[in-house]
């Protein structure tokens, strides 16, 4: 008689289980080209989930670009306390994505890292404020609290703060809201284009009953002011490039991978379907509109996407050696970045838009919330 | 197997919780809308913002429930369900692990001393580490030696879930009178008769205490198990991303906070179910 009460309890306890397991998960896979001799199984780590500053990526993937290259690529989604340039040096992915500077830091630190292509010629980082603060330049920071993210994402702006002799500057580390910056809490605050600037556009202004608009916020772009540092590019582990066939791999995953951008250039709406598709809670307009600013932040490429912009390359030496503790008196550079994977990247595709030449900013209507 | 006054007893029950759980979200409500209401009229902002930015009105929140969690998709209520049922199970797969670990450890304790006086302050130390520390280290673990990543989450669960039921399992095991030992020891019982005919049993009810607090607890690790590596399909990856999204959208991360606390509410009334069930049960054995 004991054991039937355990057994009930064991049945109670499967049941539950069973229900649970029974939502369980399912994977779908990309077809391969069929006339691959060989299929590389490789691995891209991103910095955050799934949204439209990967979007290229994506599309690779989803319309079988990576596939055509005989390449099976999994792309890992980033998270709190995930960094691709450990997750590259530690052999957890062969392509990682990291901000420029980050990756310097890394690099300093000992993950052996090389840049293959800089995907992101500019920066997507604002210093918002609200219109009637006054705030235009950099010296009008004098004075007042600015915003800023802290962890390595401030350079630009304590860069912009040393350039102009901005005095009297209280640096506040802010959250990822812009909540601070609307309840008048700071001053300025530190925003993505991309992200958190289109939040503000996407929330109720108190004064007006309606969406907050663009003459509403003033914007300080880093690039206008030549504090930008490069953002996003891929970042592969020197020890795994120099392996025997791996250079092949890297250049057929750029290939396919600027395919996957250049596709984002004639088929937008596509690559947004692709963005949502990977993401049931991503909001739909703020991903149409991330993904325009994006797109800008890559096209026009003055040497053809992915290919390293050597005046912007040195403006974030300059910057990174001056700003960053870690990085002053060392010479950044030596074997930081090589343009042979990416410029034979580009040679597999001359007949597309690699320059971006044919690339217009279009004009995104934003709604509450990001609808 | 139920007789009369005990299902006449469960409905009154059940009027009696449906009664005061609709007085406490009335409550919850009025507090919530009560203080927005003073707090914007007075002009306070300490210590939280009354915006509509910070703190939505509860109607608004129950309303993004309804509204499509992205354009053309399913409503949010859905999505979020069903990511709280997949954290539900890495929570459930955690409680297991865990509370099989803990009972483990009670019995060891409650046999060896020796075991006890080495093992237990590592046990108590263990819970002094916080889980924010614990389960990144967890995650790179399990990518290293390939487990899937629901499992390393499901670990992280099962961290927060064993140390309750260690203690109680170890109090519980203890509880029996020692006349009731001794009466075990003149039938000739051996330890592990004596173990599981009459200390188990008179330990079910703080095993099951433990455990209640072991489900609540194995939600939460599950949720936090989901930050550090941003593992898609749960419900800790939508807390993230709408707390993301706060500026623009902020009443999407409080319903989803609400799915989050009802995914919890619904593990430990299941934990409960069965405590009725079982302990109900063995008072009617006969002996």
């Amino acid at each position: 008689m004991k054991m039937s009460l355990w057994r009930r309890s064991g049945l109670l306890i499967g049941a539950f289980g069973l229900v649970l397991a029974a939502c369980g998960d399912s994977n779908g896979a990309g077809g391969i080209a069929e006339d691959c001799d060989e299929v590389d199984e490789v691995t891209l780590q991103l910095q955050w989930f799934a949204q439209s500053q990967f979007a290229g990526y994506y599309v690779a993937l989803d319309n079988g670009f990576y596939a055509d290259e005989c390449l099976d690529v999994e792309i890992l989604e980033g998270g709190v306390d995930i960094v691709p340039q450990q997750v590259l040096a530690t052999g957890g992915a062969e392509f990682g994505l990291a901000w420029v500077p980050k990756a310097l830091v890394s690099r300093e630190g000992g993950a052996d890292i090389v840049n293959i292509a800089q995907v992101f010629e500019r920066s997507g980082t604002l210093e918002v404020s609200l219109a009637d603060s006054g705030i235009e330049s950099p010296e009008d920071w004098a004075g007042k609290t600015v915003g800023n993210w802290g962890f390595g994402n401030e350079f630009e702006l304590t860069a912009a703060i040393s350039k102009f002799n901005v005095a009297d500057v209280e640096l506040i580390g802010q959250d990822f809201t812009m909540n601070a910056l609307l309840n008048g809490e700071i001053d300025a605050a530190e925003a993505m284009i991309y992200n958190e600037y289109a939040q503000v556009l996407e929330a109720i202004n108190p004064d007006t009953g309606e969406l907050y608009q663009p003459e509403d916020l003033n914007v300080i772009d880093f690039n206008e002011i030549g504090t930008a540092m490069l953002q996003d590019a891929v970042w592969v582990d020197a020890g795994w490039i120099a392996e025997s066939g791996n250079e092949d791999i890297a250049i057929r995953f750029l290939t396919a991978s600027f395919r996957g951008w250049i596709h984002c250039l004639d088929n937008f709406d596509d690559c947004v379907d692709v963005v949502l598709a990977n993401g049931s809670t991503l909001p739909a307009g703020h991903q149409e509109w991330q993904l325009n600013e994006i797109l800008a932040l890559i096209f026009p490429a003055t040497n053809g996407i992915g290919i390293m912009n050597d005046e912007l390359w040195d403006q974030t030496v300059a910057v990174a050696t001056e700003q960053i503790p870690e990085l002053q008196g060392v010479d950044v550079s030596d074997g930081a970045f090589r343009t042979d994977l990416a410029e034979a990247a580009i040679g597999n595709i001359g007949s597309l838009d690699t320059d971006g030449d044919g690339y217009s900013h279009r004009d995104i209507e934003l709604k509450e919330g990001g609808e | 197997m139920t007789d009369a006054s005990t299902e006449q007893g469960t409905s009154t029950t059940a009027v009696r919780t449906g009664v005061s759980v609709v007085a406490l979200i009335a409550t919850l409500v009025l507090f919530w809308e009560g203080y927005k209401f003073i707090w914007t009229a007075l002009e306070w902002t300490w210590p939280v913002n009354p915006s509509d930015r910070t703190l939505p009105h509860t109607w608004d929140i129950v309303a993004a429930l309804f509204k499509p969690a992205q354009r053309n998709g399913p409503l949010l209520i859905f999505v979020e369900l069903k990511a709280a049922l997949f954290t539900l199970r890495e929570a459930f797969v955690g409680f297991i692990i865990g509370g099989s670990i803990g009972f483990g450890l009670g019995v060891l304790f409650v046999r060896s001393k020796t075991s006890e006086r080495a093992f237990m302050p590592y046990v108590v130390g263990s819970q002094t580490v916080p889980i924010l520390a614990i389960a990144p280290m967890v995650v790179v673990w399990g990518g290293k030696l390939d487990i899937p990543q629901w499992l390393t989450v499901s670990i992280i669960a099962a961290y927060l879930t064993f140390f309750p039921v260690t203690i109680n399992t170890l109090r519980g095991l203890r509880s029996p009178e020692p006349t009731a030992v001794e009466l075990m020891r003149s039938y000739a019982s051996s330890p592990n008769e004596t173990l599981w005919k009459l200390q188990v049993p008179s330990a079910m009810p703080y095993i099951f205490t433990a455990l209640k607090v072991s489900a609540a607890a194995s939600v939460i690790g599950a949720i936090v198990g989901e930050l550090p590596a941003g593992f898609r399909g749960g419900i800790g990856r939508d807390l993230l991303q709408f707390s993301q999204q706060f500026t623009a959208a902020p009443e999407k991360l409080f319903a989803a906070v609400i799915i989050a606390g009802l995914a919890g509410m619904v593990f430990v009334g299941a934990v409960t179910a069965a405590e009725h069930r079982f302990i109900a049960g063995s008072r009617r054995e006969p002996t």
